[in-house]
């Protein structure tokens, strides 16, 4: 059976919401949520005096982990 | 005499979004050319017409709006959404460039764009500027969001649009002359150097609004830069001696 059209704020509404959720999480939602937690760990990292040094290596490091991760879970998926 | 200043961070911010505007650019033009050529140039500038319109509105709407965030804040939510957009980018561009994915291939674009218009059902001419328009407005929706927010996070928006306007020219030059032969530009390489520079300024404008204070400023975005390329062909190195050759995944 065939939807009836949506209206037009609602269609574009869905269709905004839509756009973001396939821009910023679409099929690797790991990225997204993996960004989220490394940035509340620098933020914490960084309000703590002895470990501010720490975390300009701390931090590209944690990203290119979360990239290595995110790569594992393709070859794991396949 | 007017006096220009242009920092480290104002170098690599314009070759990024020149990049990322051409990449997104050559994909949009695919699909305008096939359908020019398989219907009607009519129709295909039409659908452009109406697509840069839009965006253009968005701009302007958006634009001077994310001026006014406070600037640590700003640099923290952007650079959140440039490590999002960038790990992506990036992702997918080291599978593509260790054979585990398949290359975007603009020849193919074009041929399914061909075939979807043939199939098309209803007003002929409707679905072809409905292709264009969709085509331009979504990939142009990209460059809109690469514009601004590196743009804004840099207070460099005018530099940012400069940017993608030399970008726009280059392309529709180029498309102009070569037409058809789109495959011919280096997609994926150009997709691993924006990969790279998007992470590199999403974790440098992160790290800023959350109060890292980056020794050299700007000059470490060049650190990060060469860290995460050396990451990136350490990784690509990687999965090419892991996985099978005439393995694809999606």
């Amino acid at each position: 059976m065939r939807r009836a059209p949506l209206s037009w704020p609602r269609g574009a509404l869905q269709g905004f919401g839509r756009f973001w959720w396939k821009f910023l999480i679409g099929d690797t939602p790991e990225i997204f949520l993996g960004v989220v937690v490394v940035l509340g760990v620098v933020a914490v990292l960084s309000e703590v005096e002895t470990w501010n040094l720490c975390v300009l290596v701390v931090f590209p490091v944690l990203i290119a982990l979360l990239l290595a991760g995110s790569l594992a879970r393709v070859l794991r998926r396949n | 005499m007017l006096a220009v200043s242009l920092h480290t961070s104002d170098v690599v911010l314009a070759a990024a979004v020149f990049l990322a505007c051409a990449v997104e650019m050559v994909e949009a033009l695919t699909i305008v050319v096939a359908v020019g050529t398989a219907h009607s140039w009519k129709a295909a500038w039409r659908g452009v017409v109406a697509a840069l319109v839009l965006l253009s509105a968005l701009v302007i709407l958006f634009g001077p709006a994310l001026l006014k965030i406070p600037l640590e804040i700003l640099r923290l939510l952007v650079g959140g959404l440039l490590l999002v957009f960038g790990l992506q980018w990036l992702r997918k561009a080291i599978l593509r460039a260790s054979g585990l994915k398949a290359k975007h291939d603009e020849d193919h674009i074009f041929a399914e764009t061909v075939v979807e218009l043939a199939e098309a059902e209803g007003d002929a001419r409707k679905v072809a500027f409905l292709m264009a328009f969709k085509g331009v407005f979504l990939e142009g929706l990209e460059v809109v969001i690469t514009v601004l927010t590196l743009g804004a996070s840099a207070h460099r928006l005018g530099l940012a649009a400069l940017s993608a306007l030399s970008a726009l020219v280059l392309v529709g030059i180029v498309g102009a002359i070569v037409a058809r032969q789109l495959s011919g530009v280096p997609e994926n390489a150009m997709k691993l150097i924006v990969g790279l520079m998007l992470v590199s300024f999403g974790t440098f404008w992160s790290g800023e609004g959350l109060g890292i204070r980056w020794p050299g400023s700007d000059a470490w975005i060049l650190v990060l830069l060469g860290f995460y390329a050396v990451a990136t062909w350490l990784m690509v190195w990687r999965l090419e001696s892991v996985h099978d050759p005439t393995e694809v995944v999606r």
